[in-house]
């Protein structure tokens, strides 16, 4: 067991390791930037004192590295910096006018995404092990070739094609779901599902495909080994072979691919949440996209970078677990 | 709502047990029906039920009360464009087994339909993109005046349409119809020549790791590794974000930067491919002998890898293809891609979606959004039912 957990924390220092690297990427990245805020604010006609004064105060006159390991230093504490739209200057004004800072301002939609990622992981999950499962076992059957076809042409629509059909037939031509997922604090968790349940299906039909033709692909796999022949000489059903002895031995590849789905539902979430209006995480980075609000941009993008490398890790420690032969390393 | 989806799904359970009953009574017990599992025979009875409503939407969506007919309106255009589709498929590849050379008879003969669809799809797009100026009644960036915000399709003058503008105009009077045919060529185009990109930048550099190894190979594969740990669409929207404010200063077109930053983001994932290839290839015997020949390194990289490579790279580049046209549409989408006055399938969707809202009163006013993301969504799916089908060509997957 020792051995398992010092893998583990190999991995975990990997991915910290890489976590790392990324943040010196994302913060190059962010300072490839030409002039700065402080003049973009000011325009042409400001004075330089003016401009130093405004620097001063976001930071702005240091030099790089200090910048770096400043900025560093807040994540590590929680402390994202403050919103270059929503500065207050206080040094310049004299009073504080109660500005947020990123992570006010990130914490309850970060919330929401999560709870979108949820509701879209509890329908998506067991669907398409179902459908997997199914698929393998009348597999080459007019069920298979239909579900084939119907996944693959969802997985290559574009998430707002989807969204946009979801929205026609499920919340206009029939209203059933609202359209707009405008989602407060202190709602009711029902009506906050309900409202959540169109982009929620969207992701799912984004998500499904793949994680159905991996657990199908596993299944199959299983199926010409010496054990299954045994199984079936038995007289087993079909459906118990394959319950109950392919697909435990199917699962290592499975969670595998449930993992890096959940990892993708990151990247898709951005779309879905501004089709939707969904005050989620993604929504408040496009918008800062565009107002280029470098502090939030810059906490944003190391959030996903972080859910992202954390669940591909997750899937890489999985997978270790669930295969002796990765677990002792020659 | 859902007690009545229950109760369908109780009565079709039942049902799905007389039919099997009925079978075995009816064959005399023939081994068809007295070895049909549960699941089978609830599946017939499902797929029954499915395509029995369908029948019955499709009628509903010709009734002669626009308020029922409206409803339907979508799942009638949908099952007749099915229907349609599914018949040129099957004529053009009639057509495939019928001419051409024997090469090309036999790979016809053997394609399911899925993949002649994708080819005669693609080819579709091919020819609309690049004679796209021929087809276009008006220009992309062509203002009309005085017809402003007629999204109205069909022309017909009793609906409010205009029979000058088939696809009615949008929002500042520019033709939807012209505009969707230019986007073939903005958004393909632009798509293309990314994919290209990425496919020169990650092919030479994974050749190039592939049979020099070494610390280049380290440096390399580490760079992607870290690239790679960042999801792709947010990293674009970061450096989209950047170059947004470099764009005006250097005086280059915000798309030049958009095609560089996708193509090396994307190339990230052709390198590993290329990698892993060049690398199987390079312990082959016939690359040493050429090495004790003294060939340059060009010359093993162009003569030698290049060619055993060319199937998965092919492979791959129609899914890669893929994946850059969804990322540049989901960019254009979010408004920092493709940028106007081009006409762009993406920015369509953005400034037309609202109009979907509209469908339950005049079923027609959100046909433009939606055209504009279906033909995105037609060609990708196309490209991977030819992906598939050849990569379970290739793979020799029988089952």
């Amino acid at each position: 067991m020792g051995n398992v957990l010092t893998i583990i924390l190999q991995r975990l220092a990997l991915g910290a390791l890489t976590l790392l690297i990324v943040s010196i990427v994302i913060f190059v990245a962010v300072n490839l930037l030409p002039g700065d805020f402080a003049q973009n604010i000011l325009g042409q006609g400001a004075t330089p004192e003016a401009v130093a004064s405004i620097r001063k105060d976001l930071g702005l006159d240091q030099p790089p590295v200090t910048r770096y390991f400043d900025w560093l230093g807040g994540v590590l504490r929680g402390d994202l910096g403050s919103s270059f739209a929503q500065a207050n200057f206080a040094s310049f004004t004299g009073t504080d006018s109660g500005a947020k800072t990123v992570a006010d301002q990130i914490a309850p939609r970060f919330a929401n995404t999560m709870f979108l990622a949820m509701v879209t992981a509890i329908i998506a999950v067991p669907l398409s092990i179902t459908l997997g499962v199914l698929a393998a076992l009348y597999r080459n059957s007019v069920f298979d070739r239909a579900a084939n076809i119907t996944t693959l042409s969802s997985i290559s629509s574009p998430e707002f094609f989807l969204a946009y059909i979801l929205i026609l037939f499920l919340a206009v031509l029939n209203p059933i779901l609202p359209s707009l997922s405008n989602i407060y604090d202190g709602m009711a968790f029902s009506e906050r599902l309900q409202k959540s349940l169109l982009p929620a299906l969207t992701l799912t039909l984004v998500v499904t495909a793949h994680m159905m033709r991996m657990t199908r692909a596993a299944i199959i796999n299983l199926l010409a080994s010496p054990y299954i022949e045994m199984a079936r000489l038995k007289g087993l059903s079909p459906m118990r072979v394959i319950v109950k002895h392919a697909l435990p031995n199917a699962l290592a590849p499975i969670i595998n691919v449930i993992a890096l789905n959940l990892a993708y539902l990151i990247t898709g979430v951005v779309v879905v949440e501004v089709v939707f209006v969904y005050p989620g995480i993604g929504q408040l980075f496009v918008d800062s996209v565009k107002i280029r609000d470098i502090p939030v941009v810059q906490a944003c993008c190391l959030i996903f970078a972080a859910a992202y490398i954390l669940l591909n890790l997750t899937a890489d420690i999985m997978s270790i677990l669930s295969n002796p032969r990765l677990r002792h390393p020659k | 709502m859902i007690l009545w989806i229950i109760a369908a799904l109780v009565g079709m359970g039942a049902l799905a047990w007389g039919f099997r009953f009925a079978g075995q009574a009816a064959t005399g017990n023939a081994p068809k029906f007295r070895d049909m599992p549960y699941g089978v025979a609830y599946g017939y009875v499902l797929g029954a039920v499915v395509l029995l409503w369908l029948i019955w939407a499709y009628m509903q969506g010709r009734s002669s009360d626009p308020a029922i007919a409206n409803k339907f309106f979508f799942l009638r255009i949908a099952i007749e464009g099915f229907i349609i589709f599914a018949i040129a498929a099957w004529l053009f590849r009639l057509l495939g087994c019928a001419v051409g050379t024997a090469w090309s008879r036999k790979m016809f003969r053997s394609m399911p339909l899925t993949a002649s669809f994708g080819i005669l799809t693609i080819l579709i797009y091919a020819i609309l993109a690049i004679f796209a100026p021929a087809f276009a009644p008006y220009g992309q960036e062509q203002i009309i005046p005085g017809v402003a915000a007629n999204i109205v399709p069909g022309g017909d003058v009793a609906l409010g349409g205009n029979p000058e503008f088939p696809l009615g105009t949008d929002q500042i009077g520019r033709d939807i119809m012209s505009r969707l045919i230019y986007g073939a060529q903005n958004t393909v185009g632009i798509a293309f020549a990314t994919t290209l990109l990425a496919f020169l930048l990650g092919g030479t550099f994974g050749f190039l790791a592939a049979t020099l190894g070494g610390w280049l190979d380290q440096i390399l594969s580490r760079l992607v590794d870290v690239l790679m740990a960042i999801p792709s669409l947010i990293f674009a929207l970061l450096l989209m974000t950047i170059a947004s404010v470099w764009a005006p200063q250097l005086g280059i077109p915000l798309t030049v930067f958009m095609v560089v930053i996708i193509a090396v983001i994307d190339s990230t994932r052709v390198f590993r491919l290329a990698r892993a290839v060049g690398q199987n290839i390079v312990v082959m015997d016939y690359i040493e002998a050429a090495k004790l020949r003294g060939e340059g390194l060009g010359y093993l990289v162009f003569k030698e890898i290049l060619p055993n490579a060319t199937a998965p790279l092919l492979a791959e580049f129609g899914l890669r293809f893929c994946f850059v046209f969804l990322t540049i549409a989901a960019l254009s989408f979010l408004g920092v891609g493709i940028q106007p006055p081009l006409a762009d399938w993406g920015t369509m969707v953005r400034d037309l979606g609202g109009f979907v809202n509209y469908a339950q009163f005049a079923p027609l006013a959100a046909t433009a959004p939606l055209l504009a993301a279906g033909a995105i969504a037609l060609l990708t799916v196309a490209v991977n039912f030819v992906v598939d089908w050849m990569l379970h060509k290739s793979s020799g997957l029988k089952e």
